[in-house]
C-alpha cells in the first residue's frame, strides 16, 4: 500500500483551508504542538505541515494563476529517511507513510537538507523535526465514521481539490483519477519517486468574445467621460 | 544556504587535526626525512587532539536537541552522518594508543603503537571522507552533490595538516627542500581541486522552477510564496550572498589558503626554525574557514524554487 494525496491544480482555489485544518488537527496530534513564534507580533512565523504557494504560468494573455499546495509527498525513495543518523525518520513498510519519531530526533536538520520539497520544518521549541503525518492518527481511527477517516486537509478542502487513497492500486479512485487526468510527480529528475501526485489544470477552450455586441458610439463616449471624471 | 559557524569551525578544525596526525603517523611509520623527534610527535598529537575534539564538540552545537545525539551512532549502514560519528569515536582509542607508544618509546615508536597508528590513519581518512559525503550525498544541492566535495575535504585536511606539522617540527627533518616539495604538492592539489570545483558549479544546472511545478512548457513565476514573514525553510535555505562578495571571497581563498602558504615555503627553506611555517599554517586555516563559509553560502537548495528562484 502506498497511501498519499492527489492534488488537483485545476480546482484548487488557493484558500489555505487545507493548511489551516492541518495545523488545527496536528497541533494536538502525534507530533504536536506545532510551535508558533511571535504569533500576534509584527513577524509571525511557525511550524506548518502544509504550505500553499501561488504561481503564474504562461505569458499574458495565455497565462493562468496556479495555486500550489505542498505537504510531505511520502516519497518511495525517501532520502530524508536514508540520511537520518538517529533512526528518528522512518518510512512505514505497510503504508509508505514517512514519520519522525519525536523521542529520537536530535534536530540536526540533515533530513530537511535532503528533502527537495520543503516538507520538513524544525520546531525550535522542541528542537525536533516535524512533518506531515498524513493524519496517521485519523485515517486508522475506528472511532471515527468511515468517511471521516481521511487526512484533515482532504476533509477541509471546499473545492474537492485533494484526494486521499492508495496510489499503488491502479484501480483505486485516486489511481484512476491520476491515470485519467495525466497526474504527474514533482521534480522526477531527482529520483525521489514521490507518492503524492498533481493533476494539471484542464485545458479549456477560450470563451469566444467576437460574437458580443460591439459598443456603440454613445457607450464609447460614456466610457471616455467616466475615465476623465475619475481622473 | 545559511552558513553555520559551528559547522565551519568543526570541519576546518577537525580536518586540520586529522590531517596533522595522519601525516605525523605517516612520517613516523616510514621515517620520512629521518623522522620527527619524540617532542614534535607529541606536540602534533596534542595539537591534533585539541583540534579534533574542539571540532567535534562544535559540531554538536548546531543540534537543536543534543540530548539525543548519542542516537546518531545507530544508523551506521545508511547515514553518512552516522558513519562520520562512529569513525570519529573509534579513531580516539587507536590515536591515544599511538600517542602513548610515542610517549613511552623514547624516540623510537614501538611496533604495537605504529600498528595502532596505521589503524588511526585509516579511521581518520574514513572520517574525513564521510564528512565530505554527508554533503555530497544530498541530491537537493547541486553545488554539493559533486565528487569533488569529499576530495576537497580530504585535500584541505591534508594541506592544513602538513603546514601545521612543518610549523611544529620542520627543523627536525633532513633534506628540508624535498620535504617542502611535499607541502607544495599538497597545496597545489588542494588548489586545483578547489579551482575545478568553482568552475564546475559556476553554471546553473539541475531542477528548475518548471520541473519543480511540473509546468515544463511555459514560463513560471511566483506570485506569492504563501507566508508572510519567513519560515524555517527560508531561514535555513534562503540566504544568498551578494555576487560581488563571493568573487572577493574566492580571491581571498586562493590568496590565504594557497598562494601565501606556498610563498612562505621559500623563507621556510632558508630558515626551517623561523616563523614562516606558522604564517603559512595560520593563513591556510583562515583561508580554509573562508572556503568553508563559501561552501555553505553558495549552496542553493532546490526548495528555493518554491520561493521564487528560477534555477539553482
Amino acid at each position: 500500500m502506498k497511501l498519499g494525496l492527489v492534488i488537483d491544480l485545476d480546482t484548487c482555489v488557493g484558500c489555505h483551508a487545507c493548511a489551516t485544518a492541518c495545523k488545527e488537527w496536528n497541533a494536538s496530534g502525534v507530533t504536536g504542538p506545532l510551535s508558533d513564534y511571535d504569533p500576534y507580533g509584527a513577524e509571525p512565523s511557525g511550524v506548518w505541515f502544509n504550505r500553499i504557494r501561488h504561481f503564474e504560468v504562461g505569458e499574458y494573455p495565455e497565462n493562468k494563476t496556479v495555486n500550489f499546495p505542498m505537504s510531505c509527498l511520502h516519497c518511495e525513495n525517501a532520502e530524508c529517511v536514508t540520511v537520518c543518523p538517529t533512526g528518528a525518520s522512518i518510512k512505514r513498510e505497510e503504508d509508505g507513510i514517512v514519520l519522525v519519531d519525536q523521542d529520537k530526533c536530535m534536530g540536526c536538520n540533515l533530513c530537511a537538507w535532503a528533502c527537495p520539497y520543503g516538507a520538513r520544518e524544525l520546531d525550535e521549541t522542541s528542537g525536533t523535526m516535524k512533518k506531515c503525518t498524513l493524519c496517521v492518527d485519523r485515517i486508522y481511527d475506528e472511532e471515527l465514521e468511515e468517511r471521516e477517516r481521511q487526512p484533515a486537509c482532504v476533509l477541509a478542502c471546499p473545492a474537492h481539490a485533494r484526494m486521499f487513497g492508495d496510489l499503488e492500486d491502479a484501480e483505486s479512485a485516486v489511481g484512476e483519477t491520476v491515470r485519467a487526468r495525466g497526474g504527474f510527480s514533482l521534480m522526477p529528475e531527482l529520483g525521489y519517486e514521490p507518492t503524492n501526485q498533481y493533476l494539471p489544470p484542464r485545458s479549456s477552450r477560450p470563451i469566444p468574445t467576437d460574437d458580443l455586441p460591439k459598443p456603440s458610439t454613445r457607450d464609447k463616449v460614456k466610457e471616455w467621460t467616466n475615465k476623465v471624471v475619475n481622473r | 544556504m545559511k552558513p553555520a559557524f559551528s559547522v565551519i569551525l568543526f570541519t576546518v578544525a577537525s580536518g586540520a587535526g586529522f590531517g596533522l596526525i595522519m601525516l605525523a603517523i605517516l612520517f613516523d611509520l616510514f621515517g620520512l626525512g629521518g623522522g620527527f623527534t619524540r617532542e614534535t610527535l607529541l606536540q602534533a598529537g596534542v595539537g591534533a587532539f585539541v583540534l579534533i575534539t574542539v571540532g567535534l564538540l562544535a559540531s554538536t552545537a548546531h543540534l537543536a536537541n543534543p540530548k539525543n545525539a548519542w542516537r546518531s551512532f545507530t544508523r551506521f549502514k545508511t547515514s553518512w552522518l552516522s558513519k562520520e560519528g562512529v569513525f570519529a569515536v573509534i579513531f580516539y582509542p587507536f590515536f591515544l594508543l599511538y600517542l602513548l607508544g610515542v610517549y613511552l618509546g623514547g624516540g623510537a615508536t614501538p611496533g604495537w603503537a605504529l600498528a595502532a597508528g596505521v589503524i588511526a590513519f585509516v579511521l581518520g581518512l574514513l572520517t574525513l571522507f564521510s564528512t565530505g559525503m554527508i554533503y555530497a550525498s544530498l541530491k537537493t544541492i547541486r553545488q554539493w552533490s559533486n565528487p569533488l566535495v569529499p576530495v576537497n575535504y580530504l585535500a584541505m585536511g591534508f594541506m592544513t595538516g602538513v603546514l601545521l606539522l612543518y610549523a611544529l617540527g620542520l627543523g627536525d627533518l633532513a633534506g628540508v627542500e624535498g620535504q617542502l616539495g611535499l607541502a607544495a604538492a599538497l597545496i597545489a592539489l588542494a588548489a586545483i581541486v578547489k579551482a575545478t570545483y568553482y568552475f564546475w558549479i559556476a553554471r546553473p544546472a539541475g531542477p528548475t522552477i518548471n520541473t519543480a511545478t511540473g509546468f515544463t512548457r511555459a514560463r513560471v513565476r511566483i506570485l506569492d510564496p504563501g507566508h508572510g514573514h519567513g519560515t524555517f525553510l527560508t531561514h535555513e535555505f534562503g540566504y544568498q550572498p551578494p555576487a560581488g562578495l563571493t568573487v572577493a571571497l574566492k580571491v581571498a581563498v586562493f590568496v590565504l589558503a594557497y598562494a601565501l602558504p606556498l610563498a612562505m615555503l621559500w623563507p621556510a627553506a632558508e630558515a626551517p626554525g623561523s616563523g614562516a611555517m606558522w604564517v603559512a599554517a595560520v593563513s591556510a586555516l583562515a583561508g580554509a574557514a573562508v572556503e568553508r563559509w563559501l561552501f555553505f553560502a553558495e549552496a542553493r537548495h532546490v526548495v528555493n524554487l518554491y520561493h521564487g528562484a528560477q534555477t539553482t
